[in-house]
């Protein structure tokens, strides 16, 4: 059985290697959820890598619709080549644009597709694709032709919980909820990413970045990816470890703190917090 | 197989289905678990639980499923780690009774004896657990330890780390058991979505393309309109503490279900009866009013008010100027009311308490007639009146 495992970028906790090749095996999606930025996205990316597919993204926005990742007819450009005298008008089929999912049951190698943010799209959108989904087919009303996958793909769903996802579509998937990761998953990651990062400059961020997410009543709390860009930015003007090292009780607003603060009001909770500790 | 697991799950409220119990068996035959204890917990998880907030629920069954789910007895027992023993006597015992050991014939003998109270205790906790709380004839008994302490040795075996893998209960913030699904208010809620055209031209307008296309003599002329969009004006205002700290969660529900299916959404808290002055910030409530005038004059006619609020109060607070709890108000909470629903064409009531107690609430009954009857219920039932009623 091809393995999804742990690279040398991406730390996967064992749950979600199960869940991974589970959804393989079976050939049955695989719904990831959890914080922004706790690396759903990126965990399409890595088992299209681990195992050697390619991989075809859909991202989904609000106007989405789901007939949009089969196919659409293109009326409008028919009318056109009509009134033009154009030959291809006589074949309905030119007019037809292939999706992304219609190109992935089309490929002669099995694909990884990767449906990004599906709770962003009309909260009937998974409805929609229930029988795609399903028997990885669907019908095309303008040739009557039905499109069925030559190759199963592995079909990856992400999430960020805006809207519920309805029963009957959860039912076809495997479902895994990316956790947070605790301080040593973090370290290793940051490892993983940056492995020439000096010892106690992570040490000294991981410690600023854990603060920063206790901190009560933030909005958006810091998330790995956060972290990493943050990292960057430390490595990248080269300051001195001092400047982040702080003592157990107290806040400090730490340097560039624009890449783990993403929201006005948390920087500003935040800076009234830090006040505070100072004065106290 | 497992078939208990399944059946508890489902005994605990778990919306699992045959489909994904087959789907588990079909990940089971082709080998993703294999051997492994942890792996099937994986699995099983990742195949019957589509939820975060179920997950702590699952580990709960799983780890009273597989509670027998554990190495072999005697196997463990056997092969005690000294220092370990040690460290127990020497987490249950106190300096005083570490002397007492020393006079009962030397801490070899005791540790012996411990041994066999151990094994004992192995066998018994099996039983029937007798051995916890009988207190007074043993050294140790005294102190009734931790049961699974005495799984000792069981570190070593790949079985006991799975075990505290669903014992951590990692999810447990995860579940909140609610009575009314999101989902179900949101899609009452979609009544409310009036559609308006706005925004870039993207859709194709086809009787204007026909007319203008006949104007044209023929030739095709595309004509386009924006697409839909949403934009009903929605203004919330929610009643918050006292009577209301039962439904404040449920109202926080709503409240969040109808965050982002408005582009104009105003909130607005108040307490028990709307009076001239409202607030934004519960924490904040006495030194950050706003003068409900002010709502008056921001938010136009054109907004849909909806109430949340139990209307549980004295009927004094309704109909006496001087009736609210909390401060003097000038005017009677009938004026405010009046005024807000005169202000405004469409606005509804939802009250969380159920229907049918509403008519032995004196004050509940004096603001539905305020309303003109459009009080409703705060279920999905109920919104799907409210917003019939909103949008007519």
């Amino acid at each position: 059985m091809a393995g999804f495992k742990s690279t040398e970028r991406y730390i996967a906790s064992r749950d979600l290697e199960v869940a991974v090749n589970a959804s393989v095996t079976l050939q049955r999606p695989l719904l990831v959820k959890g914080e922004p930025g706790t690396g759903k996205t990126v965990l399409a990316h890595e088992v299209a890598g681990a195992l050697d597919y390619p991989l075809i993204e859909w991202h989904i926005k609000s106007t989405t619709k789901a007939q949009q990742g089969l196919y659409e007819y293109d009326a409008v450009s028919r009318l056109r080549d009509g009134q033009l005298g154009d030959e291809r008008v006589h074949d309905i089929g030119n007019y037809i644009v292939r999706g992304k999912l219609w190109e992935a049951f089309e490929a002669d190698h099995p694909v990884v597709v990767l449906i990004d943010e599906v709770d962003k799209a009309d909260i009937e959108f998974p409805n929609d694709l229930l029988l795609e989904l399903d028997r990885m087919q669907f019908f095309v009303y303008e040739t009557r032709k039905t499109i069925s996958a030559k190759h199963r793909p592995v079909v990856i769903i992400t999430s960020n919980n805006e809207k519920e996802l309805p029963d009957a579509f959860l039912r076809r998937c495997f479902f895994h909820y990316i956790r947070f990761p605790d301080r040593e998953t973090m370290e290793r990651i940051v490892q993983a990413h940056y492995p020439d990062i000096k010892k106690d400059l992570a040490r000294e961020a991981m410690n600023v970045f854990f603060q920063i997410r206790e901190v009560p009543g933030l909005k958006k709390k810091p998330a790995t990816s956060e972290l990493l860009d943050w990292l960057k930015l430390l490595m990248v003007e080269d300051l001195p470890v001092e400047a982040l090292r702080t003592n157990e009780k107290q806040l400090v607003i730490p340097p560039l703190y624009g890449a783990l603060l993403k929201n006005e009001q948390d920087v500003h909770l935040f800076e009234r917090l830090a006040f505070l500790a100072r004065r106290g | 197989m497992f078939a208990h697991l399944i059946q508890g799950l489902r005994t605990a409220g778990l919306p699992t289905s045959i489909t994904e119990w087959l789907t588990l068996m079909a990940g089971m035959r082709a080998g993703i678990a294999e051997y492994s204890v942890e792996d099937f917990y994986y699995l099983s998880r990742a195949t019957l639980v589509k939820d975060e907030r179920h997950l702590d629920k699952f580990d709960r069954v799983f780890a009273q499923c597989f509670k027998g789910l554990e190495p072999p007895e005697g196997v463990a027992v056997q092969d005690l780690p000294e220092e370990w023993l040690l460290k127990l006597a020497e987490k249950l015992l106190t300096p005083e009774q570490m002397k007492e050991i020393q006079a009962l014939g030397g801490f070899e003998a005791i540790m012996k004896r411990l041994k066999e109270l151990l094994a004992e205790q192995k066998e018994r906790h099996q039983g029937g657990s007798k051995w916890i709380g009988t207190a007074g004839t043993s050294p140790f008994g005294a102190y009734g330890y931790n049961p699974e302490g005495v799984r000792i040795g069981q570190d070593k075996s790949r079985n006991r780390s799975a075990v505290k893998v669903w014992d951590k209960r990692d999810f447990k913030d995860l579940d909140d058991t609610v009575e009314l699904g999101t989902r179900g208010m949101k899609l009452a809620l979609r009544r409310l979505r009036r559609f308006a055209r706005q925004g870039a031209a993207t859709e194709l307008d086809l009787p204007d393309t026909i007319k203008s296309t006949a104007n044209n003599a023929g030739m095709l002329d595309l004509k386009m309109v924006p697409e839909r969009h949403n934009t009903v004006k929605v203004l919330l205002f929610l009643d918050i503490g006292g009577s209301m700290d039962d439904y404040v969660k449920l109202t926080e529900e709503l409240f969040s279900a109808a965050r982002t299916e408005f582009k104009h959404l105003e909130y607005y808290y108040f307490h028990n009866c709307p009076y001239e002055r409202v607030w934004k910030n519960n924490r904040r409530r006495h030194e950050e009013v706003i003068p409900t005038w002010q709502v008056l004059r921001t938010y136009g006619p054109d907004y849909k008010l909806i109430f949340v609020g139990d209307g549980s109060m004295s009927p004094y607070e309704v109909t006496m100027p001087g009736g609210s709890v909390e401060h003097w108000n000038e005017e009677a909470g009938t004026v405010w009311m009046e005024r807000l629903t005169g202000h405004y064409r469409r606005s509804a009531w939802l009250n969380p308490t159920p229907k049918p107690g509403w008519g032995h609430v004196r004050s509940i009954t004096m603001l539905n007639d305020l309303m003109e009857g459009r009080m409703f219920p705060l279920t999905v039932n109920g919104i799907d009146e409210m917003t019939k009623e909103l949008s007519r």
